[in-house]
């Protein structure tokens, strides 16, 4: 039966979703003062990111996290360090929670050697192996089907981990999500999608290009799914938590909506509100909707919580950030001789692989240097440099 | 020595390889059930089970993703595309993730993962399903590409391609499957980037890869009846490229015929012209000409398929212009 367009809008409000749930997940104090201080965390240092994209420090597009930091403090915190992460290109925060330092992400995101890719990635490119965040990417979907490779290398080596991929509403129009949907149920994966909904591709409403709810997309390969409030770190937590459980006993993938909403632009570039969003709307989820408040305000009705503990975390997160815009103004740019390295990890001794006349020497000191060491010289990367906080 | 068909070099390549390391894998479309859409990997099923010979839904940006997460973590998967003109659909996959991932993470996630089939046209098979894809691929850094010509190139390339830590490209030809020809018995590597001269002459150089080889030795024999002596340079591997072998050949006959079956624009041979014009200027004593399919997509019609082809003929022609004849 299909829904009106109206019931559609209606149904992908968060205001729709209960809110405040009537507990507290039975977590600990500790453990929400923990979710509460990460949130706090990512959105100070995207605050920073902001000013520091503004007087230049930071080029290129830039994606910011701020309103959706209880969907990658929630998710994150609900698997193990060994469980992998892969996400798309507004994931700074995601990156932060998952482990890689902050000092690392701003070096990154200022084009840096010191950054966590070494500078090559930059803002829609972050990674750290040894953590197991395994990369944003900037193709809308295509990182999905590269989550059931991580789903599928897991089953193949017997192993019991799992992995979490977080996609925007809008990849979930993309061929590549449909696709890999249904070959990680037939081979049941051990994947979690959470898809991040802040309702709009960019400009995009999802309603306006879009028939069904997004977890119901699910249905289609027989994968549970269910919506939840992206913006209650808890609920985000409690479903991601049972579903990586049941991902582990071998049940295969699962789906989560994550009901958020952005604060800011598509990019840096991109106007708050104007064109496809009014002020109202987005001033309105800035003061009803807001994860960090919603928390802290569920945490003090409980006791949980004072302003003096409220203060001192976000001194704290905000000494983190500081030290981190110091540290990636502070750290040196990419040596030059960088631009060819990490092209190909086996340099062969036969044959050109650069084709350009720029790298005629370059090829050559390479070549040298894969005979040398077996063309093993790259395989820790730039991970050296990043035990830095 | 004995001799196998092209067909066999490559199962035999992949299963010594499946032998050998348990983290390598087959994946694709009817390559377990069915034992391949051309029989490469007949038996694979039973010899390897499901595990490591896994069929797949038509869904090839999909399953090429899924491999090259495989790969991301460690394990080197073979993505079997049941011809590359369904790879099309996962260029956003082999160029976007697989090509940049190593740069883009600073050298910590290299992609060990080889993604081979057939390109190029085989007989009337209309403009979908004839096309020559090498340009599409050679074109990314982050890519290796390499187009076996013969068996015994087809196991020792495929051999190289799933032993290499960065994702190769193995371009196979549909017509050449039950092509036979030598393969030495025993470990039989073909190492990426060297050419092979497939002919020796004096007079002129056809240099070319994959199944056009075949088209250049049927010139180079023809020409051999008019006292024309024509060498045959294989490239074999299109990057890493082997730019000594091409230099060589063209200071040796000073006059060159690029043979390929792709389209000539941005063509691998507008690639080799560029490199000859710019490194052995003085060597030549003629403009380097090119020989390529018709710059339209494939007809079905068999003759007009015919004139759209490269024939040994075109080469001859070619040649015979090069030489001033």
């Amino acid at each position: 039966m299909a829904k009106s367009r109206t019931s559609l809008r209606s149904g992908l409000e968060t205001a729709d979703l209960p809110r405040p749930p009537k507990s507290l997940g039975g977590l600990s104090r500790e453990a929400l003062l923990d979710f509460l201080k990460e949130m706090l965390l990512s959105r100070r240092f995207e605050e920073a990111a902001e000013e520091a994209y503004a007087i230049g420090k930071i080029g290129g597009f830039c994606h910011l996290y701020i309103g959706q930091e209880a969907v990658g403090v929630g998710a994150i915190r609900a698997i193990r360090p060994d469980d992998y992460v892969i996400t798309a290109y507004r994931e700074h925060a995601q990156a932060i929670n998952k482990g890689i330092s902050p000092r690392a992400v701003m070096a990154e995101l200022f084009g840096r050697s010191t950054g966590c890719s070494g500078g090559k990635g930059g803002s829609m490119h972050l990674f750290d192996a040894s953590v197991n965040f395994m990369g944003g990417y900037a193709i809308v979907g295509g990182h999905v089907p590269l989550a059931a490779g991580f789903g599928w290398a897991i089953k193949y080596r017997g192993e019991d981990r799992v992995c979490l991929c977080f996609l925007g509403d809008a990849a979930v129009n993309q061929g590549s999500f449909h696709e890999t949907l249904n070959m990680a149920a037939v081979w049941k994966l051990p994947v979690v999608y959470v898809v991040e909904n802040n309702e709009y591709g960019m400009g995009t409403a999802y309603a306006r290009v879009s028939t069904l709810p997004i977890f119901e997309r699910a249905c289609s390969y027989d994968i549970p799914s269910t919506a939840v409030d992206g913006q209650d770190v808890v609920a985000v937590h409690t479903a991601v938590r049972e579903y990586a459980e049941r991902a582990r006993r071998g049940e295969g993938p699962s789906l989560i909506e994550a009901r958020t909403y952005r604060y800011k632009g598509h990019s840096m570039s991109d106007p708050v509100h104007g064109v496809y969003r009014s002020k109202e709307e987005v001033e309105d989820r800035m003061s009803h909707a807001d994860p960090i408040v919603l928390l802290r305000s569920r945490m003090e009705a409980v006791g949980l919580i004072d302003q003096a503990t409220m203060d001192a975390l976000d001194n704290e997160v905000r000494a983190v950030v500081a030290d981190a815009v110091k540290f990636a103004d502070a750290s040196p740019v990419a040596d030059p001789s960088q631009l060819y390295t990490h092209v190909y990890h086996s340099l062969d001794v036969h044959g050109r692989l650069f084709l350009d006349r720029m790298n005629r020497s370059a090829a050559k000191v390479s070549e040298g240097v894969g005979r040398g060491v077996g063309g093993g010289e790259a395989r820790g990367g730039v991970g050296a440099n990043r035990k830095d906080s | 020595m004995r001799e196998l068909t092209y067909r066999e070099a490559l199962s035999e390549a992949m299963a010594e390889e499946m032998e050998r390391d348990e983290s390598v894998f087959l994946m694709g479309e009817e390559v377990g059930v069915y034992n391949g859409a051309y029989k490469v990997s007949r038996g694979f099923l039973d010899r390897f089970g499901p595990q490591r010979v896994v069929d797949t839904p038509i869904s090839e940006a999909g399953f090429a993703g899924i491999g090259i997460g495989a790969a991301m973590v460690g394990l080197r998967p073979i993505i079997e595309f049941m011809t590359f003109n369904f790879a099309i659909l996962a260029l956003d996959q082999i160029l976007n993730t697989a090509a940049k991932t190593y740069y883009m993470s600073g050298g910590q996630i290299p992609i060990p993962i080889v993604f081979r089939g057939p390109t190029g046209a085989a007989l009337q098979l209309a403009a979908q399903h004839s096309q020559a894809v090498e340009t599409q691929y050679t074109h990314s850094p982050g890519i290796k590409v390499v187009t076996p010509g013969t068996p015994a190139d087809a196991k020792g390339l495929l051999k190289a391609a799933i032993r290499d830590d960065d994702p190769v490209v193995v371009l196979e030809g549909e017509l050449l499957y039950n092509v036979k020809g030598e393969v030495p018995e025993g470990e039989h590597i073909v190492p990426l980037g060297v050419a092979e001269v497939k002919r020796e002459g004096s007079d002129v150089s056809i240099i070319t890869h994959g199944k056009m080889v075949h088209v250049a030795l049927q010139a180079a024999a023809r020409l051999a009846k008019d006292q024309i002596s024509a060498e045959v340079l294989d490239l074999r591997s299109l990057r890493p490229l082997d730019v000594d072998a091409i230099l060589t050949t063209v200071a040796k006959t000073n006059r060159v015929v690029y043979l390929e079956e792709g389209w000539p624009l941005a063509g691998v041979g507008a690639e080799i012209v560029n490199i000859i014009q710019e490194e052995a200027f003085d060597e030549l004593d003629a403009p380097v000409l090119r020989v390529t399919q018709a710059d339209v997509p494939m007809p079905y019609a068999k003759n007009l398929e015919q004139l759209a082809k490269p024939s040994a003929q075109r080469v001859v022609d070619a040649c015979n212009r090069v030489l001033y004849r």
